[in-house]
């Protein structure tokens, strides 16, 4: 019997599934997912979790709940560093401690750390380390499996680029093993509609979570709203960004929200921002603060919306038909010179 | 310059004497009140934790009393303090201030940044002198250290209520008006003779309760509600886990921290998570090794590190055997809700201490 590794669709799972997934697939070993966030894994999650935690790991937690009976193992890594001095929030890195410690019953944990810090390879340290603790010794298959793996990774990010969302990334990725070549990394909303163009600002794992940031992204876009997320900025752009400040932030997903709001601000390529956050959220608070104050210099229409576990539809919808019906007012001034 | 900073606890006084050493005029910050808070949170994020605002608060209620400059500690995450001194000035520079921001970082972490800061601080004094100045500092300190665990040692067995409060209060001020050396030795001698003075119970067996979390509202009486005094006054033993000589030592001239408590959180919590929160975990550990009957978390709303400790804390009191109360506090939090809690927890060990029948404790050793 193979064996099947959980994997919770939540925080992290946006960045890494397809890496994890091809993988461990590779390996031969079975690869089972959360269901989509629902009402039970929220009620389930908070539940569980120390009152005081974010959303985000509240979630992550009522994921776990929903993966532990149907799986032997599960995969929660300790990410800690994607490079140099930046880190991931600290629930991240104590993430794996927080799980075990919390009194569910679990399947064995497989936590190893993945730092990009010191030596280059961190990722495929990581997959061989992943692989060892699921008895996989054979260091042929390992190496296969790893340079599998790291291709799909690429692949993903490069179509999180162009705009696609984290399933369809993933179902091109399995269809064709490869993305169409190099589509221009212009975002398709810098090729202007009429229609107004809107940065969604915010960490993966709220933007791409239809339930719990009660879908945003496609309510904007169903308003025929362009939109643009920081997984849509070039890294090299990100980079840029980055030398132009004093000091950056710590946390590696806040940062890149930061920089992406900076470019899109100094670039003029947006008519307005909405920062999504949630409640409680550490980093947030200085990053919404931020974003704030630039967007004020920059005479930028700035929203920010923040969900918790009792944020309704019908709030987040009437908020984004004023901030667009705003935005719409505003260029129709414009273009009549008012 | 007339240089303004925020207000921790002790430290207050120190830094004062460093800045006025050095020729600048410190603008030195009133005790934190409701009002403090209040504007802090005005202006501040949020999510912001209440060190943050009540900084802010005091930033903005010196720049009315004329300060044009402040200094400030800064750090590498991924605690957020490592950024307050950005985001402070950028929102002091939204209100319309011209305040200069100067925060300095670990001088082990950033050495050249700290250096420049510092040679701009020390102004015309030469490294000797500021070496005496900083040595003069390091006296001081021990000396409001020593006093202060004094304090927490004899509150609970005073016989009449607030005298160890109003003895303390005047060792302060005798270490105040200490100029140097020589002074500051007078004025400790001094203090602890004033303690001597209070009139106790010898034959009592307070309980002990440790208090560990982050370290503002650990050293910034306003911040955790007094919460110290307030154990004291219920006839418990309190003791820090970080006081001022001890967190300079750990956090400010090491890069490591503090070794002791990590290492007993290593088995629980084995990636350090910044601020203290790796600290908080080894510190209830510690404290239960110590035969101390229960442990105060104190940490600000929305902290990070310490959510994380908080997280572990159920199973880390079960397996040691120590009741842990943690209190996250805000600018919501009320006096009235934090004292019901205190006096629930200190019932909660009593009994439990009956329970046990356990009487004869192990002196006042610690340290």
């Amino acid at each position: 019997m193979t064996a099947r590794v959980g994997i919770p669709r939540a925080l992290f799972y946006y960045t890494y599934f397809p890496m994890w997934q091809a993988f461990l697939e590779k390996l031969g070993v079975e690869v089972v997912f959360s269901r989509p966030t629902n009402k039970e894994i929220l009620e389930a999650g908070i539940r569980e979790t120390v009152n005081d935690a974010c959303i985000p790991i509240k979630l992550f937690h009522g994921h776990v709940l929903d993966l532990k009976d149907r799986v032997d193992y599960l995969l929660i890594p300790r990410l800690v560093s994607p490079g140099g001095y930046i880190t991931y929030c600290p629930k991240f890195l104590g993430l794996p401690d927080m799980i075990r410690f919390s009194g569910m019953k679990l399947p064995a944990l497989i936590s190893h750390r993945l730092s990009l810090r010191g030596l280059p390879g961190g990722l495929s340290r990581f997959l061989r380390a992943t692989a060892l603790s699921l008895g996989i010794k054979n260091p042929l298959a390992q190496q296969k499996a790893i340079s599998h793996a790291l291709k799909c990774h690429k692949l993903y990010h490069r179509l999180l680029l162009e705009g696609k969302q984290p399933l369809e990334a993933s179902t091109l990725i399995q269809k064709k093993g490869r993305a169409g070549r190099n589509a221009a990394l212009v975002t398709a909303a810098e090729a202007g509609t009429g229609m107004p163009r809107v940065a969604l600002l915010g960490y993966p794992y709220t933007i791409y979570d239809s339930f719990v940031s009660a879908d945003v992204y496609h309510k904007l876009q169903s308003m025929g709203v362009s939109v643009i997320t920081p997984d849509q900025i070039s890294p090299q752009e990100l980079r840029r960004m980055s030398r132009v400040l004093p000091q950056n932030l710590f946390w590696y997903y806040s940062n890149r929200v930061w920089w992406a709001g900076l470019s899109l601000l100094q670039r003029k390529a947006v008519d307005g921002m909405i920062h999504l956050t949630a409640f409680a959220c550490g980093p947030d608070a200085m990053v919404d603060k931020l974003l704030e104050l630039e967007a004020k210099k920059a005479r930028m229409p700035f929203l920010t919306l923040t969900i918790d576990e009792h944020t309704g539809e019908g709030g987040v919808q009437t908020r984004l038909e004023a901030f667009i019906d705003m935005l719409q007012a505003k260029i129709e001034n414009n273009r009549n010179g008012v | 310059m007339k240089i303004g900073y925020g207000h921790m606890g002790t430290l207050t006084m120190v830094v004062e004497m460093i800045l006025e050493e050095l020729g600048h005029e410190p603008v030195v910050p009133f005790r934190p009140t409701r009002q403090t808070l209040a504007l802090g949170a005005k202006y501040a994020p949020e999510f912001a934790c209440i060190p943050f605002k009540i900084v802010l608060g005091t930033y903005l209620e010196s720049l009315a009393r004329g300060a044009d400059c402040f200094i400030s500690g800064g750090g590498y995450g991924p605690c957020r303090a490592g950024l307050y001194g950005e985001l402070h000035s950028r929102i002091l520079q939204d209100l319309g201030y011209n305040a200069e921001l100067i925060f300095l970082f670990p001088p082990l972490k950033k050495t050249v940044d700290f250096m420049r800061k510092l040679s701009r601080l020390k102004g015309r004094h030469s490294w000797f002198s500021l070496a005496r100045i900083i040595s003069k500092a390091w006296a001081k300190l021990n000396a409001l250290d020593e006093l202060e665990m004094m304090s927490q040692r004899l509150r609970p067995l005073e016989l009449t209520r607030g005298q160890t409060s109003k003895a303390f209060e005047k060792g302060l001020q005798y270490l105040h008006q200490a100029k140097n050396r020589g002074e500051i030795e007078e004025a400790r001698a001094a203090a602890l003779a004033e303690m001597k003075k209070i009139e106790i119970d010898p034959t009592a067996k307070p309980l002990k309760i440790g208090i560990i979390g982050e370290i503002y509202v650990q050293l910034e009486p306003f911040a955790n509600f007094y919460v110290e005094e307030a154990l004291g006054h219920l006839g418990a033993e309190v003791r820090r886990s970080i006081y001022l000589t001890s967190y300079t030592r750990h956090d400010v001239l090491s890069t490591r921290g503090d070794m002791n408590s990590r290492s007993l959180a290593q088995p629980y919590l084995a990636q350090k998570v910044g601020g203290h929160g790796q600290n908080s975990v080894g510190d209830v550990i510690r404290f239960a090794q110590m035969g101390y009957d229960g442990v105060v978390q104190l940490a600000p709303f929305s902290c990070i590190p310490e959510i994380v400790a908080k997280s572990l804390m159920p199973f880390i009191s079960k397996k040691f055997g120590i009741p842990v109360l943690t209190l996250f506090i805000d600018e919501q939090t009320g006096p009235t809700g934090i004292q019901t809690r205190l006096e629930a927890f200190v019932d909660l060990l009593e009994q439990r201490r009956l329970a046990s029948g356990r009487y004869d404790f192990p002196g006042n050793i610690i340290q």
